[in-house]
């Protein structure tokens, strides 16, 4: 129904998000274009800003690890998620609270989840490192650049595996039955039935999986920072972490804002992705 | 089909519950007890540690701000977003599809980018370290959210149902509260889920936007660094604290979990 009224509906949404989102923005936008020294005295710089950021080489670096790290947690968490998903019963009265247990991870606070693994892998008090440490392994995640990285995605594989899991799983119980007989009937091998009867209808959730882990991982702050506070040295610095650095440790106001928008921008184009692809399912249901 | 869980799951489990496990055992041992000895059982199990936070003021008011916040926040994001998603769902109108990526495209949106005008923002108005500022920061990702996956429940529902109730007389606002609600009550669930886990999970602009009176518990955690060095054991209990609310909440939603997987809309 074309009725130009409904705007009054989404009336209070967007005056919520202006004032959360565009008024910000706008100040990121406005910092990135001039040098402040106070409150009276600021030159316009026009494009500086940018130039400098995308020649820092610390930036460079640390977007370096980020596409490693991002590449990385995808490669493991999408296929450990689909077969935590096929591991899942389908049916009964435990699907339930299987699926509670799952959900788990997601519902920590993100500064818990840091938490938990520096607990876990203290070489001290930790289980996991101690018993490292026991084997005889020279496991140290603060002193390591490999154990860090190791321990990170260890972290961030136990922390978000669940969310692939649970959009396969959302994504497998779609599958009707009859496609599984016809399938059996043909004589279809296990792995057969996976790669010609559930991937492809899995297509679509599993693009929203990859979409966001690839979105999510990439704003990655507050566990690395505290699990292993970016470190050692800065190995384990990612893209928030550095802007966060500059921002508020270092008040390079200039250059971190400039930094905040090209980050926007490349942020913005995923979400594209992930909205065409989204939208292209739905209109083809 | 599959009734039985595979092995490997339990395996999976197994992977997710030890470092939990690890945790709660630490937050049943004193300070000397965790830096003395390595015991995959407490030797001595106590609630000291437990009865340190909720005797603690400090903690304590982390709790109930946190709680406050997350509270005012699902409020806010459910109330905004049931009438946006409303429009979205049944009608066209002028730059609909834009406006609706410009609001998912938020939901995206770095909160590091964020930091520093939000402080400013919200020190102008004079809304710093109150709760109120925190649930409105946390707006900027939860109202998106929640407008993209109501709008995918309700455009689950047939129109025929809005027409049908037209019919029969029934007023525009009866419709909309008495029928339409009750009908996507799985979606308004599924929606309170993810508005809660997104608030309750954040630390960057809760602490950006909290001094003294608003601290959340995730920020007092960041400080439990004491003279003595830090004490894991009361670390560890408020880590096991944090958990429980989720808990709670993905409990009574656990069945209109799936469907709102489905949509893919998280």
């Amino acid at each position: 129904m074309r009725d130009n009224r409904a705007w009054l509906g989404v009336l209070p949404v967007l005056l919520i998000v202006a004032f959360s989102a565009v008024i910000p923005l706008m100040t990121v936008v406005n910092y990135s274009v001039q040098d402040i020294f106070d409150a009276n005295t600021r030159i316009f710089v026009g494009l500086d800003w940018y130039r400098e950021t995308l020649r820092d080489p610390r930036l460079q670096s640390a977007l370096l690890r980020q596409i490693l790290f991002s590449s990385l947690i995808l490669a493991l968490e999408i296929p450990l998620g689909i077969l935590v998903a096929k591991s899942l019963p389908r049916a009964g009265r435990s699907v339930g609270l299987w699926l509670v247990l799952l959900a788990i991870p997601l519902l920590i606070p993100w500064n818990v989840v840091g938490t938990i693994w520096q607990l876990f892998a203290r070489p001290d008090i930790g289980l996991l490192g101690a018993t490292l440490q026991n084997l005889g392994f020279d496991y140290n995640y603060t002193a390591g650049t490999l154990d860090a990285w190791l321990t990170l995605l260890a972290m961030d594989v136990w922390h978000w595996t669940s969310l692939v899991a649970l959009l396969a799983f959302a994504g497998l119980t779609a599958i009707p039955d009859a496609y599984y007989q016809a399938a059996r009937l043909d004589g279809a091998s296990r792995w057969q039935i996976f790669r010609h009867v559930e991937l492809p209808r899995l297509t679509s959730v599993l693009t929203i999986a990859v979409l966001l882990r690839l979105m999510d991982s990439f704003m990655i702050y507050t566990e690395p920072f505290v699990l292993t506070g970016g470190g050692p040295g800065n190995s384990t610095t990612f893209l928030s972490q550095y802007l966060t650095s500059m921002a508020v440790g270092q008040f390079d106001l200039g250059p971190a804002a400039a930094f905040s928008v090209l980050y926007f921008l490349v942020v913005l184009l995923l979400c594209w992705l992930f909205y065409t692809s989204v939208m292209r399912n739905r209109d083809a249901d | 089909m599959r009734t039985r869980p595979h092995w490997l799951l339990y395996l999976y489990c197994v992977y997710l519950l030890v470092p939990i496990y690890w945790l709660i055992n630490l937050s049943l041992r004193d300070n000397a007890d965790i830096l003395g000895s390595l015991s995959a059982l407490p030797s001595d199990p106590s609630f000291a540690n437990y009865l340190e936070i909720f005797s603690n003021p400090v903690w304590s008011s982390g709790f109930i701000n946190s709680l406050s916040y997350v509270a005012i926040n699902t409020v806010i994001s459910l109330l905004v977003a049931l009438p946006a998603a409303y429009a979205f769902s049944r009608y066209r109108f002028v730059g609909d599809r834009h406006l609706f990526f410009w609001l998912l495209s938020n939901r995206m949106a770095p909160p590091a980018v964020f930091l520093l005008p939000f402080f400013q923002l919200y020190s102008a108005i004079g809304l710093f370290d109150t709760h109120l500022a925190v649930a409105l920061a946390h707006c900027l990702f939860t109202v998106p959210l929640a407008v993209w996956i109501l709008e995918g429940f309700m455009a689950s529902i047939p129109r025929s149902l809005d027409e049908m109730a037209r019919i029969d007389g029934h007023s525009r606002s009866f419709f909309f509260f008495r029928i339409f609600l009750p009908a996507i009550r799985g979606g308004i669930g599924v929606t309170v889920f993810f508005c809660f886990m997104f608030s309750w999970v954040e630390l960057l602009l809760a602490r950006t936007l909290t001094g003294s009176s608003a601290k959340p518990i995730v920020v007092v955690m960041t400080r439990t660094v004491s003279a003595s060095g830090v004490d894991w054991g009361v670390l560890a209990a408020a880590g096991v604290l944090t958990i429980l609310p989720g808990l709670a909440v993905v409990y009574f939603v656990r069945n209109h979990l799936v469907r709102g997987f489905a949509l893919g809309r998280v």
